[in-house]
């Protein structure tokens, strides 16, 4: 290009009249932003938020310390503990995730034989100190408590693809 | 030796060896679930099928026996397909238990669908399922699990000699059971969960505890009874969770007693965790500074022959090597080792040890036991003399007992009588076993501790010697002369002479005000309310059992699991134990704290680490030098000294009255009360 051109360019302002034209087109495109607490983007069913253990209809919690979760987890985030109940079932004693070491993977949620531990589509935990993000099995069965119709229809549409 | 061809690969076997053996010699590994090494061949599992030159069909490898010239094809086709399909029909009736199984990680069936079976289930009908039996308080049932293997039948049939377990009906019916609803009467009930190879017989205690993958493994020694089993201690965190056995042939194959297997709850109940004080006739807390301080202000003025020292029965072989050097620092020769009285003449090894050694039971032709139920004191001793007398074939082991009319020894034994009277009349020749020993190339004499805690316990031990060299059993060859010991640490103490020196006192001289200060090292197991009101008692030990209530200062010292240690068998094989875990609180390594107070006292041990501790230990005595031990016989016959008491006549009595609760860590152990009340005591559990 000669120095002719690019003078010429430069006087007749074109290079700002094609950037303002941009502008201009986008302006009056629909947003790509929403107005995030009071809306909120769509979730696919295999998002990976904060963890819940899950309990049958019955009230039976489903967890039965097998430990694959803790052996799978790659962030060495969950503890469990275990022993048998007074009925002679194996359950934990202590179940807990240390929510600032995970790195949300999954895995845990894909070595459980009984889809006891899921990672549900809530992502709004943060808290105000990291002693809060040590969560306990009593934490996690109230999350499972409190998201459980969400959390059955997700793993439904999850489940064909499996 | 026969020569075999495995997959194109020459080997060669002895005669008689099975198929499978030859490939494992061959280095081939071969899938199995009812072989078991130590068993009898049942063939009922059809894992193992192999192909063999010149056969139509695959073989089961583990009863097959070889021939010259013959080709073993471990990796072909058919064989494939062969071991898909077993291992297909296992699975049928198998559940899908594998996340609730304490098996789970360390299962064969799980590692062999793996590694042989086929990637998905074609079976569409119900499984069967099977009702769990109760086999006692140790061994947990999920009879639903089991592959019908038999191993278990053919353990506790064969090695732990107890025929209790059995199967009924045939076919896809059959069911492992104990006929009646029954504890199993054994003292090596823990090796089923060893040998099942799934998950239908566990570990009741430490049920869902914890994963295979979990833990973190210590070898060790069990310091429960003297046979010096080896073992591997499986920690998690602060805690050891459970003991396994560790496979050494010379010593315990690959068994392992309950005690031994499952006191482990009792590590980290009872313990001392800090030092205690007596003030104003109550036990307070104390720092390990007022402890050694009030020590040494207290041992001021004492003058050595007023202080004592006792040493416990799992006390580890340093820690004793401290104790005694202290005390002779101290200007005392009162230190004992043997809390149960026992007498023996240490001026020659041979004198006290197990000498023909474990495995020399095996060379045995006849065995006289003197005084001990070797069942209950050494229960996988015991199960190496069953090995024997099986192997030899119906009277091919003549075993004579001399003591214990009513025990069952789990084989045939005869009893001549109970008490010492008997072995004179065997020493005159008067019983027809006398001639049965004369005869055996090599006589065995076993002599245990219900005849040398007693009085004249020296006089019976020269009297057992003479009749072993009587009949022969000591030759350069082969040294039939035998202690069984009960206590772990009694032969290093032995060995490093923590025996009352000359003008020394021994455990019953100190005892009623025979000492002023006296020091006890782990030692619970003698009479603590014959310890004299005015004396001044320091418990160095880990767990508040009887040395710890009458004591006026407390040191908390470790268990096996926590310190490294080294530990001397009955046959006086030299071991070693690692640190598994670290001690709770303030508990300290024995020999560090004895090496603390030294300098406290002023009287520094010259030694600050566990390797100049050794070394002082191999100056002390060469054995502690040289880790092999070897089985050796012996030209000097020279007798024992009898000791000043002469034999009386009264019958031998057991020493142990309750296998599961002898020393303070089965007591506080949870299970071993258990077992004590199912066992030992029924009829006070019914009661209650
Ligand atoms: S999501 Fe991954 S990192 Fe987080 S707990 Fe589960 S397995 Fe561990
Ligand atoms: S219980 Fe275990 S050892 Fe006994 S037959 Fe069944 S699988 Fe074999
Ligand atoms: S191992 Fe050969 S049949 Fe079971």
């Amino acid at each position: 290009m000669g120095t002719l051109s690019k003078a010429a360019r430069s006087m007749l302002l074109s290079e700002l009249v094609t950037g303002m034209s941009v502008t201009l087109k986008a302006f009056f495109k629909p947003k790509a932003t929403i107005n995030y607490p009071y809306e909120k983007g769509v979730l696919s069913p295999r998002f990976r938020g904060e963890h819940a253990l899950r309990r049958y209809p019955n009230g039976e919690e489903r967890c039965i310390a097998c430990k694959l979760c803790e052996a799978t987890c790659p962030a060495e985030a969950i503890t469990i503990e275990a022993e048998p109940r007074d009925d002679g079932s194996r359950r934990t004693t202590r179940y807990d995730i240390d929510m600032t070491k995970c790195i949300y993977c999954g895995l845990c949620e894909e070595a459980c034989p009984v889809d006891a531990i899921v990672e549900g589509p809530n992502y709004e935990f943060a808290t105000e100190t990291r002693e809060e993000l040590m969560y306990n099995k009593d934490k996690l069965l109230a999350n499972g408590d409190r998201w459980e119709s969400v959390l059955a229809r997700r793993l439904e549409l999850d489940a064909p693809y499996r | 030796m026969v020569k075999v061809t495995v997959d194109g690969l020459p080997v060669e076997v002895p005669a008689g060896s099975s198929a499978l053996q030859a490939c494992e010699a061959a280095g081939k590994e071969i899938p199995r679930f009812c072989y078991h090494e130590r068993l009898s061949v049942a063939g009922n599992c059809r894992m193992c099928l192999v192909e063999v030159s010149g056969g139509r069909k695959p073989v089961a490898s583990c009863g097959f026996p070889i021939g010259e010239g013959m080709h073993i094809f471990t990796d072909t086709e058919v064989v494939r397909r062969a071991r898909r399909a077993v291992m297909e029909f296992l699975l049928i009736n198998h559940p899908l238990d594998c996340p609730i199984c304490d098996q789970g990680g360390e299962c064969d069936l799980q590692d062999q669908a793996f590694g042989y079976g086929a990637d998905h289930s074609r079976y569409r009908e119900n499984k069967r399922a099977v009702t769990d039996k109760y086999l006692g308080p140790l061994v947990k049932t999920v009879m639903t699990r089991c592959i019908q293997c038999t191993r278990c039948i053919r353990f506790s049939t064969e090695i732990a000699g107890v025929p209790e377990l059995g199967g009924v009906s045939r076919g896809e019916n059959l069911e492992i059971t104990n006929y009646v609803e029954k504890a199993l009467t054994s003292e090596l009930s823990g090796n089923l969960i060893d040998i099942c190879p799934v998950g239908a017989l566990t570990s009741q205690p430490y049920a869902f505890t914890a994963r295979s993958w979990e833990l973190r493994r210590t070898d060790s020694i069990d310091v429960c009874d003297a046979v010096g089993t080896n073992i591997v201690m499986h920690a998690r965190g602060a805690a050891v969770l459970r003991i396994v056995p560790r496979i050494n042939d010379e010593v315990n194959e690959e068994w392992l007693s309950d005690k031994g297997r499952f006191v482990v709850d009792g590590f980290r109940r009872r313990r001392l965790d800090r030092p205690w004080g007596r003030v104003d006739g109550r036990l307070q807390p104390a720092s390990w500074q007022d402890a050694f301080s009030t020590i040494a202000t207290r041992l001021k003025n004492v003058p050595g022959e007023r202080i004592g020292a006792i040493a416990g029965d799992m006390c580890d072989a340093e820690s004793m090597m401290a104790l005694k050097d202290l005390m002779e620092t101290l200007g005392s020769s009162n230190i004992d080792c043997r809390q149960d009285g026992a007498k023996y003449d240490t001026s020659r090894r041979d004198f006290y040890t197990f000498n023909s050694g474990i495995t020399g039971i095996e060379d045995a032709d006849a065995l006289l036991i003197v005084g001990t139920i070797p069942r209950q004191e050494a229960p996988v001793l015991n199960a190496r003399i069953r090995k024997r007398f099986l192997a030899a074939g119906r009277g091919g082991f003549p075993i004579a007992m001399i003591g214990a009319p009513n025990a069952d020894p789990t084989y045939a034994a005869t009893v001549l009588g109970e008490g010492p009277d008997t072995l004179a009349k065997l020493a005159a020749g008067e019983l027809p076993f006398a001639d049965v020993l004369k005869n055996a190339k090599n006589p065995m004499v076993i002599v245990g501790h219900g005849a040398l805690t007693r009085p004249d316990g020296q006089a019976i031990a020269k009297a057992c010697w003479d009749l072993a060299v009587q009949v022969g059993a000591i030759t350069a060859g082969w040294h039939g002369f035998n202690v069984l010991h009960t206590a772990a640490s009694r032969v290093a103490g032995l060995d490093l002479g923590l025996v009352p020196g000359t003008g020394g006192r021994d455990v019953a001289g100190m005892l009623d005000g025979g000492v002023d200060v006296l020091w006890l090292l782990g030692a619970d197991e003698f009479a603590t309310d014959r310890i004299g009101p005015e004396t001044f008692v320091i418990y160095q030990g880990h767990h508040g059992d009887a040395g710890a209530a009458r004591a006026d200062v407390i040191l908390p010292g470790t268990l096996y699991a926590e310190k490294p240690g080294t530990y001397t068998n009955t046959e006086g094989r030299v071991q070693e134990a690692f640190r598994a875990i670290m001690p709770p609180g303030d508990a300290r390594e024995d020999w560090r704290i004895l090496r603390a107070f030294s300098e406290v006292a002023g009287r520094k041990l010259p030694y600050d680490t566990l390797e100049a501790l050794r070394a002082r230990m191999a100056r002390a005595n060469p054995v502690f030098g040289q880790p092999a031990w070897v089985r050796h016989g012996t030209t000097d016959t020279t007798a024992p000294q009898a000791g000043p008491v002469s034999v009386s006549s009264d019958p031998f009595r057991p020493v142990i009255a309750d296998y599961y609760l002898t020393h303070a860590v089965c007591r506080a152990s949870p299970t071993m009360e258990t077992c004590s009340g199912i066992y030992v005591h029924p009829a006070i559990e019914a009661a209650e």
